[in-house]
């Protein structure tokens, strides 16, 4: 099922009723989000990321906008009759039934001619509880059970009644670092192996990257980028894409471009043909840097960070952004230790220019914009 | 370890010696009483041990009447008040407008004095020569025939008294009850109504487990008040219940030991003691009842 969000806007009063601003929280969302596929809404917190989710799932109605499941408009139904799943941040299990009860719950509401058998009932669960590898546990209640278990037993429960859509808030975020990366995988595979529309909420964009078809980049409400992770991150529309999306982040300088030249500290770094001179942030990938004794980036050294597989080079420069620039290159590359400089070269592909005022990405040399949805 | 349990005993101390010398002794001092036969308290003799005390309990019909009395007070208004107050709680816990309001319009009859409270009821219900009070001027608005509630027949008394009971009880059970519904999590209400869920499944599968602990606690309490009932009667009846037909075993307790007939104390520990039986029994049912369907979490 596609879900489809036209001009979705949520305006929230303050909650102070004297003060008489509002808070947009979701303005003017449209996308189309097709069918199987795994969504990642990505954003700081407050970014209006949970609220959209909860305008698909019904709890909240939008101010303006429209959400459709499919053709129909699902815009004016209650969260009832949306047939949605949703798997709460605290995973909202009810403490006082087993985990068999938890999941068969939303089965024992069928109503009418969609009503059960207590047989294909059981059938149902046990079958959502081994693809969830939780049908070891079936008569534990949820306080006998670990976050990774709890967590299971949530989405178990949002997929007995075969939703038209999957709503994940927060999924992992109540796990342990290892269970994080072991439960995001999990959700992949639940997500291939039911096909599910499945839309989740995070503020780690390492967990969107990793298992999203799509993402979408969220801030104060509004959506920044639409696209592929890969997409997303080679090619961000603006310096706050840019900056939330990549571990370690993206290495931005202040700067300008003069005679076709991005210039770092009023030094030319990189060839910019055709565009006109402006101050812009410079931002360069960890991994845009190429060691280069002829290279016009000259930064102060301050360590290396030997992982084995490649380098980690931490030095800082006047006109960077943030405290350390790091810069990751291949195991291979020879720093001598106690040398205070280091020159680079720059990767023209790794390195984005933005307008200093309004953050908009200014394209150069050979990139070219992918727009999501146009091939 | 050792040293750590004298400190905690040190620690103990001032509560244990109260309650051994007002709560230990007494009761010890009750149940002597209770076998002590022909008790009197002026040359504090007794003529020998026995049962007479409660057999003699036992047969007294003035006994028996407020036996009677107390168990009909009990089974009506438990139930009745514990499920109105869950009903206004819940009411109460739905509204958004005035509900601080009706907070404290529920919770006024807590800090009322209970004499003021059964004027009140008197100027409700007496049938006076001048007046027949404001509920018969309601029931002869309808056609009905006016009653005296307060000195009339046996179950337009009773009613009284138990409208009254529930009445007085019903604001610490409302706030017991709205405390304990706003503590159920809001997450659970909405994974329901995602799961289409209808009202009465929510109320009884997740609302009523969730709150379970709670409601047996009024119960336990309310059943163990409602047995020690005595001055609401006294504000409606006045101190002459055995005459009004409307006593409570702490009345004849009471009665026992100061009323018209007051000096007996032997009586009066008699009474005491099946009264605290009584109440043990029915705590331990309660308690019973409730490690079996009281959700645990």
């Amino acid at each position: 099922m596609k879900v489809v969000l036209e001009n979705l806007t949520k305006i929230f009063p303050n909650r102070n009723r004297k003060i008489k601003t509002e808070v947009v929280a979701v303005d003017d969302f449209t996308f189309e989000i097709p069918d199987g596929t795994l969504v990642g809404l990505l954003g700081p917190s407050g970014c209006g990321k949970s609220t959209t989710l909860n305008l698909i799932s019904g709890l909240e109605k939008p101010t303006r906008g429209k959400v459709f499941f499919g053709d129909t408009d699902v815009t004016d139904l209650e969260p009832e009759d949306r047939g949605v799943g949703l798997v709460f941040q605290n995973y909202a299990l009810y403490p006082h039934l087993t985990v068999r009860n938890n999941i068969m719950f939303p089965l024992k509401n069928f109503r009418g001619d969609k009503k059960l058998t207590k047989d294909v009932m059981e059938k149902k669960v046990l079958e959502a509880a081994k693809l969830v590898q939780i049908d070891t546990l079936m008569d534990r209640k949820p306080g006998e059970l670990s976050g990774g278990q709890q967590q299971r037993v949530a989405i178990a429960r949002a997929l007995v009644k075969e939703p038209k859509v999957l709503l994940l808030d927060e999924p992992l975020s109540n796990l342990d670092a290892r269970l994080r990366l072991q439960t995001r995988e999990e959700i992949r595979r639940i997500q291939r192996e039911t096909k599910v529309t499945t839309i989740f909420v995070t503020h780690d964009q390492e967990e969107a990257m990793s298992i999203s078809d799509i993402i979408v980049v969220m801030k104060e409400g509004v959506v920044h980028q639409i696209g592929k992770p890969q997409d997303v991150y080679d090619d961000p529309k603006n310096l706050f894409v840019a900056k939330f999306l990549g571990t370690p982040p993206i290495n931005v300088f202040k700067g300008n471009v003069r005679d076709g030249m991005i210039c770092i500290g009023g030094k030319p770094v990189l060839k910019a043909e055709k565009t006109d001179d402006c101050e812009v942030f410079v931002g360069i990938r960890p991994e845009g840097f190429i060691v280069d004794e002829n290279g016009k980036l000259e930064l102060n050294l301050k360590g290396l960070e030997v992982m084995g597989r490649d380098t980690t080079i931490v030095s800082t420069h006047e006109a960077s952004e943030n405290v350390e620039i790091r810069s990751i290159v291949s195991a291979e590359t020879t720093i001598t230790a106690g040398k205070e400089k280091v020159k680079f070269s720059l990767k023209p592909m790794k390195t984005f220019i933005f307008n200093s005022e309004t953050g908009e990405r200014i394209y150069f040399g050979s990139q070219v914009r992918k727009e999501y949805g146009k091939k | 370890m050792k040293k750590n349990n004298l400190k905690g005993w040190l620690y103990l101390l001032p509560a244990i010696i109260f309650l051994a010398a007002f709560m230990i002794y007494p009761l010890v001092d009750v149940f002597i009483y209770s076998f002590e036969e022909e008790y009197n308290f002026a040359s504090q003799t007794h003529t020998g041990i026995g049962t007479y005390n409660y057999s003699y309990v036992l047969h007294d019909t003035y006994f028996l009447q407020a036996l009677k009395n107390t168990f009909i007070l009990v089974i009506i208004t438990v139930p009745l008040s514990t499920i109105t107050s869950l009903l206004i709680a819940m009411a109460l816990s739905s509204i958004k407008k005035l509900r601080q309001l009706f907070q404290t319009v529920f919770f006024l009859p807590y800090v009322t004095n209970t004499l003021a409270v059964g004027l009140v009821f008197m100027i409700l219900f007496k049938k006076t020569a001048y007046s027949d009070g404001m509920i018969n001027m309601l029931i002869n608005l309808f056609g009905g025939e006016s009653v005296d509630f307060i000195d009339g027949p046996y179950w337009a008394k009773m009613l009284v008294l138990c409208i009254y009971t529930v009445w007085i009880v019903m604001p610490f059970k409302i706030l017991i009850l709205t405390g304990a519904l706003a503590s159920v999590k809001d997450d659970l209400y909405k994974a329901a109504k995602i799961d289409s869920t209808p009202k009465w499944r929510v109320f009884t599968r997740i609302t009523l487990p969730m709150i379970s602990p709670m409601i047996f606690y009024l119960v336990i309490t309310g059943f163990i008040g409602a047995f020690k009932a005595y001055s609401d009667a006294v504000a409606l009846f006045g101190t002459d219940l055995n005459v009004a037909g409307m006593n409570t075993i702490v009345g004849y307790i009471y009665d026992m030991l100061y009323g018209n007939s007051g000096g007996y104390p032997s009586y009066a520990s008699a009474a005491a003691l099946i009264l605290f039986v009584i109440v043990l029994t029915i705590t331990c049912i309660n308690l019973m009842v409730s490690r079996k369907s009281v959700v645990k979490v």
